[in-house]
């Protein structure tokens, strides 16, 4: 009998092809928009992890002014050479401090320019942001000390000015400053947050100073603290060391702040999986409108089949035959629109991770949990019309035009 | 089902059965106290202008309906004591249905109509299209057998609805202005089938019509009028 009723619905559903299917359109997006929106969500956050633990979980930074909702970061006083100098010599536990300071600058070299982002720091920026060189050297003391103009770049700045040229010893010319080329970083793709980290160029912080910013300000400090050290004790020590040298009496809030890169992290993936369940939210209520649609359709089958399910009632089908027939339909439609709300919300994740550059993991449980839901709502949305269609009186239903 | 069946019992009785629907001053008595018996192998034509009664009749003997007093029995049942889903298996079981406009399935087959009865018998599928290819040869359809409704004359349409009625070997045929649809020349092979079906396999037909010269094929004639029987007499059978 379900296999009568399985076989009925598909013949029903195919006869009215375009209609089935502007029905089942509800219950499509809102699956599709579930598993694509989980999908991609997975995918960011795998992609966040893989990263915190590229990242190791020791690095530190401190950057002047308060972050945080309303919080105004802009005056707050600059740090400078002499904090970071402060910060090498006092801080214990620590392999690295390394001071940055950015500015967008166009590079050129030859007919070639590029606008990338130019970083005065020391050699500790090797051991903080773990970089390593593909080709030449880190900065010689005295290029460091004598603010001599030596450069480090990056894949991304090697590929489109020299092509596939060698660039070591080459000269390029970083706004107005020209400097030799000495070293070259091994690639590191995108960042978390979308940014090339391979699209830059790393000068001595005091030609960077002299020679393109025209100030003295270290933007932020990198501090990388020793393995097995504990990075909260870390922490309080640079935050202390830093009211210090900025004269903040007791009791006076931060003009800085250190963050641990692990806590942000940890906080991107938090925010991800919140907006993930918040926007799977969304696409469950879609997904309760297509059921509405499925109910709405149903109700007008009813209604226009009334006659056929008069005969069908006279000649011998019980009131839980006709029930059956009507709520397989229902249900047959919906898991349809389910098939292809899942197909559709696969492909769409795919496109995006693609694009995204996150891997495209596929969650079977999210995928079944889809399919038994567009089931579900066929069976609760299917059912009140079905109720009406073998409720029907067999000889009014005859009587029906 | 038939435990309770009286020896030598009539097929289809009505004691004093009464319709009313509505109730207060506006309550329209369709049946006033009708008393009817019908035995087996009988072929019955029920008559009356409308208003008269004969559908309602019709749709108690049918088990579709039961009456508000008095008593339906069928094969000695008294059908008004049973439940919606009891009275639709007494359907499924003993009576085989042929409305006035056809009543088929849409888009659907000659041979797939025929076999609609048995899916809800739970018949398996090769059992079924055997027993409703035999259906549709008994009343002379062979070679149209999946032709759809709309491929079919009204004729043709009629002869598939017999087909379904008769496929379940039923103990009645009840036909409700069978060739109100139909020319005279159709109208009159379509009696000359039920005759025959009548005649030949023993099938009771119960036949409400207003056309006298199709009642004539009948064998006995009940006349109703403002809910009662006005006269119940046989007829000499049709040549």
């Amino acid at each position: 009998m379900l296999f009568e009723a399985i076989k009925l619905a598909r013949q029903t559903i195919q006869r009215n092809a375009l209609r089935s299917f502007l029905t089942i359109l509800g219950v499509v997006i809102g699956v599709a928009a579930v598993i694509a929106m989980v999908t991609i969500g997975n995918g960011t956050t795998a992609k966040v992890t893989a990263d915190l633990a590229k990242l190791g979980t020791n690095l530190l930074f401190a950057r002047p002014g308060q972050f945080g909702p309303g919080r105004a970061s802009t005056d707050a006083k600059p740090f400078n050479m002499n904090d970071v100098d402060a910060l090498k010599s006092q801080l214990l536990d620590v392999r690295a401090v390394a001071p940055v300071a950015q500015k967008s600058v166009k590079v050129v070299y030859r007919a070639e320019n590029r606008t990338t982002i130019v970083t005065g720091t020391d050699n500790d920026y090797f051991v903080t942001g773990d970089w390593l060189l593909a080709a030449g050297r880190q900065f010689l003391e005295g290029e460091i000390r004598g603010g001599r103009a030596a450069c480090i770049i990056g894949q991304t700045v090697r590929e489109k000015l020299f092509g596939y040229a060698d660039p070591i010893g080459q000269n390029l010319r970083v706004g107005n400053v020209s400097c030799e080329v000495i070293g070259l970083l091994e690639t590191k793709g995108q960042s978390s947050t979308g940014l090339d980290q391979d699209d830059t160029v790393l000068l001595p912080l005091r030609a960077f100073h002299r020679r393109i910013a025209g100030n003295t300000d270290v933007g932020t400090i990198l501090v990388s603290a020793k393995d097995g050290i504990d990075t909260a004790k870390v922490q309080v020590d640079i935050e202390r060391l830093l009211r210090e040298r900025r004269h903040i009496s007791p009791g006076a809030e931060d003009d800085f702040s250190v963050r641990d890169m692990k806590q942000l992290v940890q906080t991107t993936v938090g925010t991800t999986t919140v907006l993930t369940g918040l926007l799977g939210a969304v696409a469950a209520v879609s997904l309760l409108v297509g059921g509405i649609g499925i109910m709405n359709i149903m109700l007008v089958s009813v209604t226009e089949r009334t006659r056929e399910i008069g005969i069908r009632l006279a000649i011998g089908a019980l009131e839980s035959q006709v029930l059956t027939q009507f709520l397989v339909e229902a249900v047959v439609l919906s898991l349809f629109g389910g098939l292809i709300g899942i197909l559709l919300g696969l492909g769409l994740a795919w496109v995006t991770t693609t694009g995204l550059n996150v891997p495209f993991l596929i969650d079977p449980t999210i995928v079944l949990i889809a399919f038994g839901f567009s089931a579900l709502v066929g069976v609760i949305f299917g059912y009140f019309p079905a109720r009406r269609a073998a409720g029907l009186d067999p000889i009014e239903a005859l009587r029906h035009e | 089902m038939t435990s309770d069946r009286q020896e030598a019992a009539p097929l289809v009785e009505l004691r004093e059965a009464t319709k009313v629907y509505g109730s207060g001053p506006a309550a329209v008595h369709a049946l006033a106290g009708v008393n009817l018996a019908i035995g087996e192998g009988e072929f019955v034509a029920i008559m009356g202008p409308s208003g008269s009664g004969k559908s309602t009749a019709m749709n108690i003997i049918g088990c579709l309906d039961t009456p508000t007093a008095g008593e339906y029995r069928f094969k000695g049942i008294a059908v008004g004591q049973l439940s919606r889903n009891q009275r639709t298996l007494l359907r499924r079981h003993f009576l085989g249905f042929v409305f006035q406009g056809f009543n088929l399935l849409a888009r659907t087959t000659a041979v797939e109509n025929v076999e609609l009865p048995l899916i809800y018998r739970g018949m398996a599928p090769a059992e079924r299209r055997r027993l409703a290819l035999g259906a549709l040869r008994r009343v002379g359809l062979e070679g149209r057998e999946h032709h759809t409704s709309s491929e079919l004359s009204g004729g043709q349409q009629q002869r598939v609805a017999i087909a379904r009625a008769i496929v379940t070997d039923p103990a009645v045929l009840l036909a409700d202005e069978p060739t109100g649809n139909l020319d005279t020349k159709t109208s009159r092979e379509i009696m000359e089938l039920v005759a025959t079906l009548n005649r030949d396999q023993g099938i009771t037909v119960i036949m409400v019509t207003h056309e006298t010269d199709i009642a004539a094929y009948a064998r006995r004639a009940i006349r109703f009028l403002d809910g009662r029987v006005e006269s119940d007499v046989p007829r000499r059978e049709a040549a």
